[in-house]
Parts: structure tokens; sequence; C-alpha cells
């Protein structure tokens, strides 16, 4: 049995006197899609913000690829190989669409105007971009120097779910990524993930869309007033279990539970 | 992978959507943020112009050029921070400061507090008067930063400090041109360029314009400060270290208020605590009325240089017409008004 790619152990996370994760563990395994559900405040999102750099745990130990880690910004988890897309997105509203794309890891100029002068690339961040929202297939893009604000809903949805498959490279975190987004469109987002899944990424995804998760996940982590109440797969629970224990009208002794993937997860 | 475009989410359509002229305005303005300044600037230039021919006069436009300077150099500064979604209401007091401290670097008065320690050498006092403006820039941005405190309270209090800190440690006293070195005045001196008259400040001026608008639009650095100013958080989600853009930007704005600090010598040729107390607000002014958002994140620095000139061209057109002092006043209050009116409309572009 391999080992999990991101691992966390007794996490707790407190806002003042509010508790967003009350020692919570977490298990992700390589080439998996797990997918992360629970009622609203039941710390999903900060239960990944912390795997994502943008929180810090107050107590509790995490690893990524075996290493263990603390990260203290969104930048060291990308470098451990960690890519989001936050629920709110983390776009800048007025830069236009291949700035938000490379927002944080700018691409210089080669030679003397990119050393010393600093200067980007504009032309190449501006293709590449054009290429990404491509391949992805969920947008077509007439103008990449296109202000993000002047987008739809959906549209922003899509900038950000390309910038995280564009830059993931080990672990790829989606936080209601399909929330605003149309049937057929969430269907591209969906296809997107399996095809990260092929290409050896392992996915987290929150989602508050039952059929979706059946649809696309390997396990589910059940979150629950801050911590995980079980991880079941669509194989040994229903879509009403699945509820059932986010309310915690059910309980499921741990040796029913899918701790770790099913045999090898295709 | 599927690569057949979708056509829900397909911009070309999206765009397709017919626009009203005034639609279309307002998404060519929201692009290009300094347009409605240029093209008021020529609306202004224009009228008083046919109004009163002397307006037009390379003299007269060499002058307005001139009365630009400094509020116009300060007005880099204030745009930077701006965008930030700052405010700083000490750049005055920073560039007295600066100013003091040049001119009593570079001559022996008795009045000052401190000994010369430049030696009276004019090359390494400006080069000090400088440095004392980034500190001052520096701790400005240490504050806000370290503290989390809001810069219009934290620059409210600097500007006070660093006002008395000038009249402690230099006095009152207004240190004359003809007491301070030649080297000192430099930015004053003046060449002709065809028929107008330009001072070796405007130029300094019009090349840290330059300066400015390509490191903003070209370097990652330009980048980060929009994104923070647009949207911290999500700034700070994207792996940009939020602080330290904000620090920096408050250390650059101090060695742009030291550079004004010596091209105000130059313009007003001697070195005075008593500079215009309305500088902070001028700075503001400029740059609001140049396109540039109060709640940061949009605009350039371009449209500071042409809202100061905007300003200025106002003034002048309204005085070579007979018009009150009082009124040019309130004629420049609602230009302000109308400028942030513009700003709310422009930034309520959606698709
Ligand atoms: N930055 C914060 N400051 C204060 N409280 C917070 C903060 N972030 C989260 N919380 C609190 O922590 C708890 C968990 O929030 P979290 O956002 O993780 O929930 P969630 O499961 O993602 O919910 P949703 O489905 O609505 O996105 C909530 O009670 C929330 O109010
Ligand atoms: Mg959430």
């Amino acid at each position: 049995m391999s080992e999990p790619i991101v691992k966390g152990r007794n996490l707790v996370k407190r806002f003042g006197s509010v508790v967003g994760l009350n020692h919570a563990d977490f298990d992700l395994f390589p080439g998996e899609v797990l997918a992360v559900i629970g009622d609203n405040g039941a710390g999903k999102s900060t239960l990944i913000k912390c795997f994502a750099g943008a929180h810090l745990p107050d107590e509790g130990e995490m690893w990524v690829a075996g290493e263990q880690v603390a990260f203290k910004s969104t930048h060291e988890a990308r470098e451990h190989g960690v890519e989001t897309v936050f629920q709110t997105l983390a776009v800048a509203p007025a830069l236009d669409i291949s700035a938000n794309l490379y927002l944080g890891r700018e691409l210089r100029k080669p030679g003397f105007l990119g050393k010393v002068f600093r200067q980007m690339d504009k032309k190449r961040m501006r293709q590449e971009s054009g290429q990404h929202l491509q391949d992805l297939g969920i947008m077509t893009v007439q103008n990449i120097s296109q202000a993000v604000e002047t987008l739809s809903g959906g549209q922003r949805q899509a900038v950000s779910v390309a910038r995280a498959a564009a830059f993931g490279s080990k672990v790829i975190i989606l936080d209601e990524p399909t929330a605003a987004l149309g049937v057929r469109e969430s269907a591209k987002v969906l296809s997107l993930i399996q095809d990260l899944r092929e290409r050896g990424i392992s996915v987290i995804l929150i989602s508050h869309n039952m059929p979706q998760v059946f649809e696309v996940a390997d396990r589910i982590h059940v979150q629950r007033l801050g911590h995980r109440a079980a991880v079941v797969t669509p194989q040994t629970h229903s879509m009403n279990d699945a509820v059932a224990i986010m309310t915690g009208a059910l309980q499921v002794p741990e040796n029913e539970q899918t701790l770790t993937p099913l045999g090898s997860p295709a | 992978m599927s690569t057949e475009a979708t056509s829900d989410l397909d911009l070309e359509e999206e765009f397709a959507v017919k626009r009203s002229p005034i639609q279309r305005l307002q998404m060519t303005l929201h692009r290009y943020p300094w347009l409605s300044s240029l093209i008021v600037l020529v609306v202004v230039v224009l009228i008083f112009g046919l109004v009163n021919e002397r307006f037009l006069l390379p003299s007269t436009i060499s002058l307005m050029i001139q009365q630009t300077v400094i509020v116009g150099t300060l007005a880099i500064a204030q745009t930077l921070i701006i965008l930030t979604a700052g405010i700083d209401l000490s750049i005055g007091a920073i560039m007295i400061f600066g100013q003091m401290l040049m001119a009593n670097f570079a001559v022996y008065t008795t009045a000052s507090n401190v000994l010369p320690i430049a030696g009276q050498n004019p090359w390494v006092a400006i080069f000090l008067g400088i440095c004392a403006a980034t500190a001052a820039g520096a701790v400005n941005g240490f504050l806000i930063v370290r503290f989390n405190l809001p810069p219009f309270i934290v620059t409210l209090g600097t500007w006070s400090v660093f006002m008395g800190l000038t009249l402690i440690l230099f006095k009152a006293r207004t240190i004359q041109g003809p007491e301070m070195p030649d080297e000192m005045k430099l930015m004053g001196e003046s060449f002709p360029i065809g028929p107008f008259n330009f001072s070796i400040g405007v130029i300094t001026m019009f090349l840290l314009y330059l300066l400015f608008a390509w490191i903003l639009k070209n370097t990652a650095w330009g980048t980060h400060v929009y994104a923070v100013g647009d949207d911290p958080v999500a700034a700070q989600l994207t792996g940009i270290n939020t602080k330290r853009v904000l620090f920096s930007v408050y250390l650059v704005a101090g060695v742009v208020m030291g550079i004004a600090a010596y091209i105000t010598i130059g313009r007003v040729q001697s070195a005075s605590p008593n500079v215009d107390p309305m500088l902070n607000l001028q700075t503001i002014t400029a740059v609001v009325i140049g396109g540039t958002s109060l709640f940061g994140g949009r605009g350039a620095v371009i449209g500071s240089l042409l809202g100061a000139l905007i300003v200025n061209a106002v003034e002048m057109g309204l005085s070579l017409a007979g018009v009150d002092q009082s009124y040019r006043t309130t004629a420049i209050g609602l230009l302000v008004i109308l400028a942030v009116g513009v700003d709310q409309w422009i930034r309520k572009v959606k698709a």
C-alpha cells in the first residue's frame, strides 16, 4: 500500500472562539480523486486551506509526499506541488486573464531585459495562457488581455481552474469549482478531473453536488463539526448514507470505512 | 481532452452582444483609466485657448508645466500608494523634511540644530536628503504593514511628526537661494526646446513618469502592486508576499519624495519649511482626476501627470479669464467630485 501524498493528523484551527478544525485527520492517496463533503461550516475550506498554505494550523501535523510540512504561504505549498482553486477564486479582478494565470510566478524575458530590468515576458505569458485555457476546453478566449472583472462568474471560475490545472504537479485542490458553472461546464470540469487523475495527479474536490461527487470520486471524506466523520466510497455507501453521515444521523464504524483506497484505484 | 468550443462560455459570443455607444465608451475608459483625463485636458486646453489666445502661447504652456513640477512629481509617489488602496497624507511633510535636510547639510547655518555632516558638499547633502525621505517613507510602510494600521491614520500622524521634526532639527529658518551652492538649485535651470522653456526639474519629472509607467506595466512588481490594491486577500492566496509589496511601495514612494524635494529647491530657489500646506491634498487631487481609483488596483501613473496638468490649466485658464481665486478653487473641487463620479461609473463595467 502506497503512502498518502497528503496527510494530516489532529489538525486544529481556531478563529478566536470559533473552532474551524477540531482534531481533523486527512489522507489523500496518490492518483486518487478524494471528494470532501460536509455541511456549510463543517470546516472543509479550512481543512484544505491548511494544505494550500493559506492557513497555518494551530495544532497537528501535516505531510506532503512523505515530508512533514508547515506551509506559511501558498507559495510554499506550490513549491511542494500543491495547487489550489479557492472557493473565493483568488483572482485580481482588474488584471487581465494572462496576468491572473501567472500571478505570483510571472515569466521573465530571457537575457538582459529579464535579468537586469526584470521585464516580464508578457507575450509568452499570453500565448501560454491561451494554450492552457484551450487545453482545458471549458472556454475559448478571444482576448486574453481582457480584465477578469469583465468575465462572467463561470468564466472566472474557469480561469481559476485553468491556473491550478496548468501548474499543479502533484496535488490539485478544488474548493467548489463548479459552483458557478452551468451543467455543460460542470461536466467539462469533471472530465478535467478525470484527465488529471490519468496524468497521475491527485485531486481533492470539495463539492455540495452529490451526484457529481458520486460520479467522479474514488473515496469520499465526510467532514462534520470540524473533523473527519468518516471516509466512504460510492461503492460501499449511497448518497443517502453520505448525507446521513454529514448530518450525524449515521455513524460508520471504522472497519466499515475506506480509510485507504480499495485495491488499486483505476 | 475535448477541445470543442462550448458556446455558452464563448467570449466571442459574450461580447458580440450589442452594446450602446455609452457602454462601449465605458468599456474603453475601463481599459485605459487615463483616457478620460487626456480627453478632459484636451477639452480644457481648447476651451481656454479659444477664450484667450494668450493661454496657448508657448510661454504660458511652459509656465504651466513648470508650475506642475512639484505636485506632478509628488503625485507619482501618491499614485503608487493609492494603487495599493492606501493614501499618504504625509507626502508634503516628508518632501519638506528631505528638502530642509538637504539645504541644511549643504549650507552651514547657526540656526540649525544639526551639524552639517555632509561637510557642505552639495551632492552628499542631496543624497542624504533623498535617503531621509526614503527612510520616512519606510517608517510609514513599517507602521502600516507591521501593525496593520490604516494608511490614512498612520500618515496623518507622521505628517505632524515629520513637520515637527523638521522644525526641531532645522528651526523655521528659510535657506535662501543665494546661500546655497549652484548644484542645489540645478533642477531649476531651464533651457529652450523649440519655442518652449523647460527646466531640468521638468525633464526629471517626465523621465520619472516614463520610468514608473514602464515599471508598473512590465515588471512582476508592478503587477503585484495592482493585485495587492485590487484584492489583498486574493493576492496573498496567489502566493504574493503582500506585506513586502506594500512596504516596498512606501519605500519607493519615499525615494520619489526625496527627488521631489531636490526638484522643489530648484523650482522655488530656496528651502523653506513653509511650502504650500495644501501639497498633500493637491497630489491626491491630481491622482484622482488622473483616473486612478481611490479604492486601489486600477489606474495609471501617466493619468496623474495629466491630472496635475488639468488642475493647473484650469487655474491658469480661469485666472487669465479674470475669474476670482475663490471661484477657481470651487471649480477644482467640482472637478475632483466629477472625477470620482466618473471612476465609480467606469468601475461598474461588467460582462
Ligand atoms: N477566516 C475566518 N475567520 C473566522 N472564522 C472562520 C474563518 N474561516 C472559517 N471560519 C469559521 O470556521 C468554520 C468552518 O468554515 P469553513 O469555511 O471551513 O466551512 P466550509 O465547510 O468550507 O463551509 P462551506 O460549505 O459553506 O464552504 C465556520 O464556522 C466558519 O465560520
Ligand atoms: Mg468552504
